[in-house]
């Protein structure tokens, strides 16, 4: 068999997924990608090869993306993973023309053409604000795990309103709303609110055309997908694999690699 | 003389020559410094500065130093100084590299930088005329704000010779009128209006090099990068505007890029995307940021900086030597009043320039620093995008503060812009093929 790889060393999580030559995806992990980058891509791609044991000499050709793409030192070339996501999300759901990745630092709205090229994109600019770190920092404050914070939100009955736009200012506040005695749903809530208006505002920016694909960590958090579905009044498609988009997106790049006959020797390390 | 001869000759000359001149510039300001000579504060926009060439004054600008400490990775240190003694972290880059100085002493990585015995501030840009106050209470210098009057209403310019130009020119004359008595008084002189006509002479002779330089930039491959060559050459247009060393160096520089036009010798041994650059440089990682592009292939064609900033060298307008001040007055009011209107409404502009100059990608680059020049600037984005058909990166740092500049989310989003583009050609190939 003949296998394509892509791995996205996010800031947050590192992901890797492995596709057969028509594009299925064979093989999947997801580690947290920690202190170590090089260690976590290699940790992820090997994760995801023995799970399905899949040879390592049968991966033709890696592709790296994310902010760690060019530390996948076992990689054969790097793609953005604004590429990346437009492409798997297109893949995934064949009528995306726009999509939505919010993951851990950066959140993209990205408008795409019919056939999964990338026409346009924004981010949010340097700080955190509207991304998942904002939701982290806002669950380690009220003493919440984070897989739990999108549960409870969707149990808000009085969503109080988040104005500050800062990650670090966002605890103070979100401490200030427990001192008055606000219920913690309503504050968290109050804080998918304030990430999803942000987003709301990126995705006006490239131009919000249906279908709209979410994608990356956040597209986890039931409450985040409810307050877009509400927010965007469009088809919003999200996929229990919406976080492996990017790396999935890098496989895909890495198939045509493998398609156009730009295969490496077998034998890679990693 | 045989072609790699010249070309060993030529090439790459006006970049070192201009290194050169600016050097021999900051020497002056050392010079007058330590002498005490009666030196002149302008800035970029809107700054009469023949009328301070006809006294012989020293002229130093402010932005231009400032960004100098920012290219060599110092901007921090005097950006420090200046929020220790109170400056919000929120003020303009320039400003606060400016206060550090001006609080060690004139202290400069290049020069000592004279106390100012007079400011010219103008209207162009709001915070020109706050940062003049600072030196005011500093050393009681005097300022003289030159007020130009802009476009008064939207899309409707008015154009030389129209009664409504007509009006505000006279306002901006009887300005200048005032200006060269401030100068009297200042340099104990008296003012010599040939002194006049040949400052704008030089100028004149300046404009028109400057103006066939950006022309030849629609040959292809480019012949200058219009962030980093541009920069320099923006340097000593405004360093030496006025000056006979300005008129040479410009008419050598044409000789220059006349000559790489001629053949086909381009900024890149392979030019791949052609851009256009919007707003102000990243100086603090500024030979990094142009990599980001240049190792795609990239090159900056042209900007929007080697327009606003080049005291309305880039307008087709030639002062009348036989009526100097009135003409002076005529260049200001329009160059600034024109320069004005194309920072907010820069959308047609830029399709135009698109078109004109085979452009590939628009980099639109705000800074935290300068709301004059990044304000609209998103949405000039996507306004140009409705009447040109190119790619568009929209890209936010600083010029002057390191703090927010991010280089890796820089190269991402740089990274992502090739991308696009390089899938457009293929799929234009492919089109063309097919």
């Amino acid at each position: 068999m003949v296998y394509a790889a892509g791995v996205d060393v996010g800031s947050t999580q590192t992901k890797a997924i492995i596709v057969d030559e028509h594009g299925q995806i064979v093989g999947r992990a997801l580690i947290d990608t920690g202190a170590n980058v090089v260690v976590a891509a290699e940790d992820s791609f090997r994760a995801a090869l023995e799970a399905h044991n899949i040879p390592k000499d049968e991966v033709r050709f890696v592709v790296g993306t994310g902010y760690g793409r060019y530390r996948v030192t076992f990689g054969d070339t790097q793609v953005t993973e604004i590429s990346c996501h437009a492409r798997g999300a297109v893949h995934m759901f064949p009528r995306t023309l726009t999509v939505l990745d919010m993951g851990g630092q950066d959140t993209k709205a990205i408008r795409v053409s019919p056939q999964g090229d990338v026409v346009d994109f924004v981010m949010n600019d340097k700080c955190s604000a509207g991304t998942g770190r904002f939701l982290q920092h806002a669950a380690f404050a009220l003493g919440i795990p984070l897989s739990d914070v999108g549960q409870r939100a969707l149990d808000a009955q009085k969503p109080v309103k988040i104005s500050t736009t800062c990650t670090v200012f966002a605890e103070t506040e979100v401490l200030s709303w427990l001192a008055k005695g606000k219920k913690l749903e309503d504050i968290l809530l109050g804080v998918h609110q304030s990430i999803a208006d942000r987003s709301v505002g990126l995705l006006k920016r490239v131009g919000i055309q249906e279908e709209i694909s979410f994608t990356g960590g956040v597209a986890r958090n039931v409450a985040m997908v409810a307050i877009l579905k509400e927010r965007v009044s469009s088809k919003l498609n999200v996929s229990e694999d919406s976080h492996f988009m990017g790396a999935l997106g890098a496989a895909l790049f890495a198939l045509d690699h493998v398609k156009a006959g730009s295969v490496v020797a077998a034998g890679r390390e990693a | 003389m045989n072609a790699p001869t010249e070309a060993a000759d030529l090439v790459g000359r006006s970049i070192k020559e201009s290194g050169q001149l600016i050097r021999r510039w900051f020497e002056r300001l050392t010079l007058a410094a330590e002498r005490g000579d009666p030196t002149a504060y302008v800035f970029v926009s809107g700054n009469l500065i023949e009328v301070l060439q006809a006294f012989d004054m020293p002229v130093a600008l402010p932005e231009i130093y400032s960004l100098q400490t920012a290219v060599r990775h110092v901007a921090h240190d005097y950006i420090n100084t200046a929020e220790d003694y109170g400056y919000s972290a929120d003020i303009c880059g320039y400003v606060k590299a400016d206060v550090g100085i001006q609080l060690r002493g004139g202290e400069h990585p290049l020069a000592k930088i004279p106390r100012p015995s007079l400011v010219i501030a103008s209207n162009f840009c709001n915070t020109y005329i706050k940062w003049a106050e600072i030196w005011e209470r500093l050393y009681q210098t005097p300022v003289f704000v030159l007020d130009l009057p802009s476009t008064r209403e939207a899309y409707h310019f008015s154009e030389i010779g129209s009664p409504g130009f007509e009006r505000d020119r006279r306002y901006v004359e009887h300005q200048v009128r005032e200006l060269i008595g401030l100068c009297e008084q200042v340099t104990g002189k008296k003012f010599d209006i040939d002194k006049l006509r040949e400052a704008l002479h030089h100028s004149n002779q300046m404009a028109a090099s400057y103006r066939r330089m950006i022309e030849l930039n629609r040959n292809v491959p480019a012949v200058l990068d219009a962030v980093t060559d541009g920069t320099a050459y923006l340097g000593v247009a405004n360093a030496l505007r006025g000056t006979p060393e300005g008129s040479a160096f410009f008419a050598a520089a044409v000789e220059e890029l006349e000559y790489k036009a001629a053949h086909g010798i381009g900024v890149l041994p392979e030019e791949k995307y052609r851009l256009i650059f919007v707003g102000v440089p990243c100086y603090p990682i500024y030979r990094r940021f142009r990599e980001m592009f240049t190792e795609h292939g990239g090159v900056f064609v042209n900007s929007t900086y080697m327009h606003f900033a080049s005291g309305g060298f880039n307008y087709n307008i030639e002062y009348d030597l036989e009526h100097p001040i009135e003409s002076l007055a005529a260049g200001a009011l329009y160059s600034g009043a024109l320069s004005m209107d194309k920072m907010f409404f820069i959308d047609q502009p830029l399709a135009e320039m698109s078109r004109e100059y085979r452009i590939d990608g628009i980099v639109f680059h705000p800074i935290k620093s300068c709301r004059t020049v990044s304000t609209g600037l998103a949405d000039a984005r996507q306004a140009v995008m409705r009447l040109a058909d190119v790619m568009t990166l929209y890209v936010e740092s600083d010029h002057m503060d390191r703090r927010v500049v991010s280089e890796a989310q820089l190269k991402n989003r740089v990274d992502a812009f090739f991308e696009g583009m390089a899938t457009r050609k293929l799929q234009r190939a492919a089109s063309r093929e097919g």
